[in-house]
């Protein structure tokens, strides 16, 4: 027998305080292996965001930072224009990018910095309890939407993906998901293609959108909320690549 | 050459590695210059798109172990703070100059002291403490960026220098200078890629049982030695001085001017002029009040200095006022009237010593 | 059987998306907890093809794969799911 799946290093081994069937689990290790599979490990330096993975550097082994809610692109921006030699990325969810931090991804995106942008939208404030999030889809109920999202008064979801590509500097946008299997592979190819362009040198932003589960705050068990994402989130939110 | 482009020169002899900046006025020279001298030496300069985002630009870069800084005016500088508390949090150098304006709010565009509490008692959560410097001159402001530069490397700390509109925009000649530096420790803590070694975290959050109560007592530690050793103050004729008046940064030098008028007129009045209001040179001042005298703290606010000067006097003399808000700036005539004033109270008026008898009287009847 | 997973017991939080994704049934949640108080999964390994798509999807990576050597292909009618494997020595 020969292993043919295991932890990569870059993952390191110990337990997260993800609750069970949370993506961010998945997602961390397909940047792992990203940066494993690339070899970039020694270059790469992460930027965590306020949310459940504050803590994403107890579990991703690169240099990491974290920062105030939001802000993630324009610290980024500081990083790769001082060093644009190492691989800058910053990981982030539906409250750190789409809500309070719409004016640095959508500038950030704007003068094309060289940065890859991990976004993990769960149409829910995880970390908080489960409120409204910018993402969060007509009708769900949520701690501050307790009679379902309407969209008179609360807005529609806001479609990150649909939104950037038509800024010249985003040169990669990709709406992927972590639902099954095969879902996951593409996630990872989208991820490591992130860092790719940044490596080659291509000017210009690339983000990734991951639609992620949160069975906690969306109410189900893990099984159902990928479920929930494939029949129901990928109505509001359609996945494929929106350029590059 | 003026204020502002002069601290973007000194800065940039200081070797800052990137300037991150928005518009706004009285500082827009600032950015002006910085655009077309840090691509000269091959530097970072970037005009983003908020003060929001240019604290957090300047946060990368100095996560990265570079030097970095930004400049703004008052209500930028208000945005800023969230940035400055994170910042000192995650004991990241930094330097920020604030070309002060009127306030608050959108206030006006005219030279304000108004931001000494911001600065200085930390606009943004948390129990953290920054560098601040109040200079007086063009010259000294030059002077000041370099050693803000080593101050913040040197004790990892975002340094403040509060400049305002008249400083920013006055043209006085200045030599620059680049003065040998402190021997700085090495930031083996900077993000640079984990190759060959553990990763670097820089952080903020200590969320176990105690890890914050200590971290807060690491910063403490380093702010005790910051006050024991970067003291900066300057004094004249306090010797023989019966009323000492305190000002810093352009309040200094009118004060310096209506010093020199009192003097002439016979009153025996000095002059304390801080140039770190952090840390403040709470021991001059106290020093100086061991001997009975008034001092008076002219400011270009509703008084906000004259609290420290109040703290460091400690109740052993009267510590009056004078100032001029929102852009108002008091005139040598005015500073001196002011003395004058206060020479009259030296002395007892009559009615005053009637009155202290009656009290004693009052007092002794009650006993 | 051409393939084997090993579940690290105590890192496993019990979510289930594996039994979910397991294409021979073969993994199914323990009765007994561990002690994070999580029911893990547990593999029978019974009819295991080495697929790894229980550690594709598991959030946690506390499953490890193991295939035959012997065997360069699967026949699941499906090449591309062999090939997009890790295959490590």
């Amino acid at each position: 027998m020969k292993t043919v799946f295991s932890r990569t290093p870059t993952l390191k081994d110990c337990p997260t305080h993800y609750c069970p069937g949370c993506g961010h689990g998945i997602v961390h290790r397909l940047i792992a292996e990203a940066v494993d599979e690339l070899g970039i490990r020694g270059r790469t330096i992460g930027i965590a965001p306020v949310g459940c993975a504050v803590l994403a550097y107890d579990y991703l082994d690169v240099d990491m930072v974290e920062v105030a809610h939001g802000r993630p692109p324009a610290v980024a921006t500081g990083m790769k224009r001082t060093n644009p030699d190492k691989i800058i990325f910053s990981y982030q969810g539906d409250g750190d990018l789409a809500a309070i931090g719409t004016a640095e991804i959508i500038h950030a995106a704007h003068r094309g910095e060289q940065i890859a942008v991990i976004f993990v939208n769960n149409a829910v404030f995880g970390m908080t309890g489960g409120q409204m999030a910018p993402t969060t889809v007509l009708g769900q109920v949520t701690a501050t939407t307790q009679q379902g999202r309407k969209a008179v008064g609360e807005g529609h979801p806001l479609q990150v993906c649909e939104l950037l590509s038509v800024l010249p500097g985003a040169i990669y946008i990709e709406r992927c998901s972590v639902y099954n299997p095969a879902q996951v592979r593409k996630a990872k190819k989208a991820i490591k293609h992130a860092f790719e362009l940044q490596l080659d040198g291509t000017q210009g932003l690339s983000l990734v959108e991951v639609l992620s589960p949160c069975p906690t705050y969306w109410r189900m068990t893990p099984a159902k909320a990928m479920e929930w994402i494939e029949k129901e989130m990928t109505k509001v939110f359609p996945l494929g690549r929106f350029k590059g | 050459m003026c204020g502002n482009e002069a601290l973007g020169e000194a800065a940039i002899i200081a070797g800052v590695d990137a300037y991150f900046g928005y518009p706004i006025t009285p500082q827009n020279e600032v950015t002006a210059y910085m655009s077309r001298r840090m691509p000269e030496e091959g530097r970072v300069f970037l005009q983003c798109e908020s003060e929001l985002a240019a604290i957090n630009m300047v946060f990368g870069a100095s996560a990265t172990g570079k030097r970095a800084m930004t400049s703004s005016s008052s209500p930028g500088i208000s945005l800023m703070q969230e940035g400055i508390s994170y910042l000192s949090g995650a004991e990241l150098p930094a330097v920020v100059v604030n070309v002060m304006r009127g306030g608050p709010g959108l206030g006006n565009i005219a030279p304000s002291q108004g931001d000494y509490f911001q600065a200085t008692r930390g606009g943004g959560h948390g129990d953290y403490r920054t560098i601040v410097f109040g200079p007086s001159s063009v010259q000294e402001l030059v002077d000041c960026m370099q050693l803000a530069f080593d101050l913040a490397d040197q004790y990892r700390m975002v340094v403040v220098v509060l400049a305002d509109g008249i400083l920013g925009q006055m043209m006085e000649p200045i030599i620059f200078e680049k003065k040998p530096g402190r021997k700085l420790p090495d930031k083996d803590w900077a993000l640079t890629g984990a190759d060959g070694r553990k990763q670097n975290i820089v952080r903020s959050l200590w969320l176990k049982e105690g890890a914050l109560e200590q971290h807060n007592y690491k910063l403490q530690a380093k702010y005790k030695q910051v006050e024991k050793n970067e003291v900066l103050c300057e004094q004249y004729e306090v010797e023989d001085a019966e009323i000492i008046v305190v000002a810093y940064g352009v309040a200094a030098r009118i004060v310096r001017s209506a010093v020199d008028k009192a003097r002439q007129q016979g009153i025996k009045v000095g002059w304390i002029r801080p140039i770190t209001l952090w840390p403040f040179p709470t021991e001059q001042i106290s020093k100086a009040a061991d001997e009975f005298r008034i001092f008076l703290t002219v400011e270009m606010s509703l008084g906000q200095m004259v609290e420290d000067v109040k703290l460091a006097v400690a109740g052993k003399a009267p510590v009056l006022f004078y100032g001029r808000p929102g852009g108002g700036i008091p005139t040598v005539e005015q500073v001196v009237e002011r003395i004058k004033q206060l020479t009259i109270r030296v002395e007892k008026t009559p009615a005053e010593k009637q009155w202290e008898k009656d009290s004693l009287k009052t007092v002794q009847r009650e006993a | 059987m051409a393939g084997k997973i090993i579940i690290d017991t105590e890192g496993c939080k019990g979510c289930g998306l594996c039994v979910v994704v397991c294409p021979k049934d073969c993994i199914d949640i323990s009765e007994q907890s561990n002690k994070h108080g999580y029911f893990p999964a547990q593999a029978n390994n019974t009819d295991c093809t080495g697929c790894a798509m229980c550690a594709i999807i598991c959030p946690d990576a506390v499953i490890e794969v193991q295939r035959d050597s012997n065997i360069t292909s699967i026949d699941s009618g499906n090449k591309d799911r062999l090939s997009l494997t890790k295959e490590k020595t």
